[in-house]
């Protein structure tokens, strides 16, 4: 257990809490974003209504969920400099400018395209309204693009020199395109659909659930029940190479993930469940396959794998959290898949919309997307400790001077800040997920997108697109 | 041609944190003046006037931070800790200001909770950036490109004071807004609290001005040192102006008139501000050039600033533009 008493501890703390209920938020949005592209493209194609009811349901929830991205996102952007003083000293020069094109590419869509795409329906063409849901679903992947290429440079630095106890950059290229990059570009972005074809999914499941059979209702249902069909093997391949990928450059993380103290000769197993004693420097209650380890890792039957005891104590990230962290993210995994082959089966028998045990399944597994995106992090993040850039710097090395009381105050003042105010924020989007597709153009929230009741003078933001009212 | 990189970014940033304070304070500013406003209605009229506009104007924030950590990262490394629990005040009251804008309208039986949430987070917020400018002007104690201050450096008679400060002058450019952007009886009740809102800004100003400079030798000396004192005297008897020209705005038709007015006396006391610490970016000793980032972090992030800058200034003045105009009861639209 942590004890939490000392700076750099909080800060960490801090740090994990706030960037988990970001992550949520864009996540959400990089993902509905495509999806409502998808939407808009279809409706343009096929002239069907049922996809332009969806476009207007699920954009109201991508609304509240960008202007929820956006203010958590400004709590991240000053912590670096408030909380981690030494890591901005030191690696600021390569993190400041990929955290200032992630801001800039943020802003830029917020001022061109999102005003458009949410309330522009009357006052551009068609095809103009559908270029800007495109630019704003490829400007979310975008700022995913920057964020990420920064973090992973934080896994796999390259492309810099140290001069005076600073990095300097060298080759802006070798440093946006670190070799962990292309993989976690690809995982985070096949996360962020996943997230919210689980999300789409379980909200058709629910209205199902309760009886509704119409076209907007049972589309988005099939839909999802495809997406997750589709993406969730592409997800768990990627994640196999990026497996690999971190075996080569952080094999201190991937023998933290798997439990694994000793280098066994002659093909590693796997332990399927365990409980890594940091301190006794074992792993207990383990299930091993044999040879299983090699085979996914490696790729082969007799690959070998390294022990955490060939890494000096002080550099051995904590296994028990990566262990489990990573358990549940694959564990999620596994069970979308099932999910969506579930859909099949019984699409394939016509059953889609009427089973109800499938309908309940894929209610459950609403959160899934979130959770598995949360444990990700967790693995990667905590598996890189003890280093903030990995092989370069120290996380310890990494914080400001200041006090316990302070950072424990302000995470206190955070917890309750952010439960109060992005707890409002979920529930407004659960609630509005609970009103379901209007069954034909509902007269309130879009009638301002359908009618021009709207003047141009208003309605520039995200969250005053839905207006269904939050306490009633 | 040699281009002295870490000048354009000081004028970038410079840029940014100026269009901040002249932009959002006014949209602050009415969440100060909200306590005074109870009819039915009434609020609601002072957050329409603002509402298309106020979250691209806290966008200058961001940018302003982002910059300041991919150009100066020794800049943004040694002032957010020194200012560690006003800054996270500050946060949380944006925070909280932000998602009770939105949320308000959408209320009905808790709206009177999120008009709270509005009128505290905007006063918290105001109240931590004069604060923080505060402090910033008093000199930070940084020593190897690390801030040694504790954690109550920003504890200051002077720093409360500009916290004080800002308050008054964000309520004061909030009420010439007001005054531009309403008619009728709000628009008379505006009328009535500019003068003494002009007056008070005006004497807290003077107060400012006089501490600095009697405690901080080299600030005195910036001003008063032989021919500077001729180029800057200029500055204060502008103030004067700007204020009797608020004054007498206030009682005449003008409407936008007030309104210029507080924006040039925000232009003029940050120029102030300028003048007292520059070549510093944080005073008293931390250059702009000794707290820069390597040449190719900044040429990097230049390119796109560059790109990106005069988008987003467009983009604000057309919403500006569009926006222009005055502000009713009933009108319909927002929320
Ligand atoms: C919906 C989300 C989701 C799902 C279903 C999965 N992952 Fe994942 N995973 C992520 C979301 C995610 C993530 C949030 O996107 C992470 C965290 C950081 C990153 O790059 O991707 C991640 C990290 C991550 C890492 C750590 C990379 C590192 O070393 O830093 C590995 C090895 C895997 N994943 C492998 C898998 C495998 C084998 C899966 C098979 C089921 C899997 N992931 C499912
Ligand atoms: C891509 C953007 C991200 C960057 C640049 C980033 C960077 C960092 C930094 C600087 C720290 C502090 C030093 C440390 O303790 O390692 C950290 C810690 C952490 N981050 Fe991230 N992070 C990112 C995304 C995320 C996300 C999305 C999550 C979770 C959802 C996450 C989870 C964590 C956790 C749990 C820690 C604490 C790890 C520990 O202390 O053991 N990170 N990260
Ligand atoms: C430590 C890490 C992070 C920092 C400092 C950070 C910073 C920010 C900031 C300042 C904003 C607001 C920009 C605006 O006002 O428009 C923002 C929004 C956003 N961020 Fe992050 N961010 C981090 C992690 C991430 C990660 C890991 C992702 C995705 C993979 C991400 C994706 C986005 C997106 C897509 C937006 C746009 C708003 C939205 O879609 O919700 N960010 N971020």
């Amino acid at each position: 257990m942590i004890v939490a008493n000392d700076a750099l501890t909080l800060a960490r703390l801090q740090f994990a809490f706030t960037v988990s209920f970001h992550i949520i938020f864009p996540a959400i949005s990089i993902g509905l974003a495509s999806y409502l592209a998808v939407l808009e493209g279809l409706w343009l194609r096929t002239g069907k209504t049922v996809y332009r009811e969806l476009f207007n349901f699920w954009s109201k929830i991508f609304a509240v969920g960008f202007g929820m991205g956006v203010v958590s996102g400004v709590v991240m952007s000053y912590e670096f400099g408030a909380n981690w003083a030494g890591f901005s000293r030191v690696a600021g020069s390569v993190t400041g400018p990929l955290l200032a094109y992630e801001v800039l590419t943020a802003f830029f869509l917020e001022a061109g395209f999102l005003g458009i795409m949410l309330f522009g329906w009357n006052r551009v063409g068609p095809k103009l309204h559908f270029l800007a849901t495109l630019m704003v679903a490829v400007g979310t992947l975008i700022s995913m693009f920057w964020i990420l290429s920064s973090n992973s440079w934080m896994q796999t630095p390259q492309g810099f020199d140290i001069v005076d106890g600073r990095i300097v950059p060298v080759d802006w290229f070798a440093i946006v395109f670190n070799p962990s990059f292309p993989y976690r570009l690809a995982h985070m972005a096949l996360a962020a659909f996943i997230v919210s074809a689980t999300l789409v999914a379980a909200c058709g499941a629910w209205h199902l659930l309760r009886g509704r059979r119409d076209p907007g209702v049972k589309k988005s249902f099939s839909m999802a029940m495809w997406m997750i069909l589709v993406t969730v093997p592409v997800q768990i391949a990627v994640g196999d190479a990026h497996g690999l990928n971190t075996l080569k450059y952080q094999p201190a993380k991937i023998a933290a993930m798997e439990g694994l103290w000793e280098t066994e000769k002659g093909g590693t197993s796997l332990n399927l469940v365990g409980w890594p004693d940091m301190k006794n420097e074992r792993t207990d209650y383990t299930v091993k396959v044999p040879h299983l380890g090699s085979l996914i890792l490696t790729h082969s039957w007799d690959g070998e794998i390294r022990g955490l005891k060939e890494f000096a104590p002080e550099d051995r990230p904590n296994s028990t959290i990566v262990f489990w962290s990573f358990r549940i993210m694959v564990g999620m995994g596994l069970l979308m898949l099932l999910l969506g082959v579930c859909g099949l089966v019984l699409r394939r028998k016509q059953w889609l919309y009427e089973s109800r045990w499938l309908q309940h399944f894929a209610l459950a597994m609403g959160p899934s997307g979130l959770v598995a995106l949360l444990a990700g992090w967790i693995t990667t993040e905590a598996g890189r400790q003890p280093w903030v850039v990995y092989g370069v710097m120290r996380t310890a090395d990494a914080s400001s001077a200041l006090s316990a009381e302070q950072v424990g105050t302000s995470l206190m003042i955070f917890v309750i800040v952010y439960f109060l105010v992005f707890g409002t924020g979920i529930y407004y989007m659960l609630k509005l997920m609970g009103k379901g597709p209007s069954l034909e153009h509902d007269g309130d929230g879009d009638s301002r997108g359908d009618t021009g009741k709207g003047s141009a003078r208003y309605d520039h933001r995200p969250m005053s697109r839905p207006t269904d009212p939050i306490d009633e | 041609m040699h281009i002295d990189l870490p000048m354009v970014w000081a004028a970038i940033i410079g840029l940014g944190v100026f269009l901040y304070i002249l932009l959002d304070g006014f949209d602050l500013g009415i969440g100060l003046l909200f306590p005074f406003f109870n009819q039915e209605g009434e609020r609601q009229v002072m957050l329409n006037t603002v509402a298309p506009v106020w979250d691209g104007n806290e966008t200058w924030m961001v940018l302003g931070g982002a910059c300041l950590f991919a150009a100066f990262p020794v800049a943004y490394s040694s002032l957010l800790p020194a200012v560690y629990l006003p800054l996270v005040a500050m946060l949380c009251g944006l925070i909280f200001r932000g998602v009770a804008f939105e949320i308000r309208a959408k209320a009905h039986r808790t709206q009177h909770l999120w008009d709270l949430a509005f009128m505290l987070g905007s006063a918290t917020a105001t109240f931590c950036q004069g604060l923080i400018l505060g402090t910033l002007l008093r000199g930070i104690d940084i020593v190897d490109g690390k801030y040694v201050g504790g954690p109550y450096g920003w504890l200051s008679p002077f720093g409360l004071f500009c916290g004080l400060g800002l308050l008054v002058t964000y309520a004061t450019t909030g009420c010439a807004w007001l005054v531009m952007k309403t008619d009728g009886e709000l628009q008379r009740r505006m009328r009535l609290m500019l003068k003494p809102l002009a007056l008070t800004l005006l004497a807290i100003i003077g107060v400012v001005s006089l501490w600095t400079v009697l405690s901080h030798s080299y600030i005195a000396d910036r001003w008063f040192s032989g021919a500077h004192f001729l180029y800057f005297a200029p500055v204060p008897i502008l103030v004067l102006a700007c204020v009797a020209g608020i004054i007498r705005g206030a009682n005449s038709a003008h409407e936008w008139r007030p309104f210029l007015l507080t924006q040039a006396i925000i232009f003029l006391g940050y120029s102030g501000l300028l003048i007292s610490i520059y070549p510093n970016i944080i005073p008293p000793s931390l250059t702009i050039w000794q707290a820069s980032s390597p040449h190719s972090s900044q040429v990097f992030t230049l390119v796109g600033v560059l790109i990106i800058l005069p988008i987003i200034l467009a983009y604000t003045a057309l919403s500006y533009w569009v926006f222009r105009g005055k502000v009713r009861h009933g009108d319909e639209g927002y929320h």
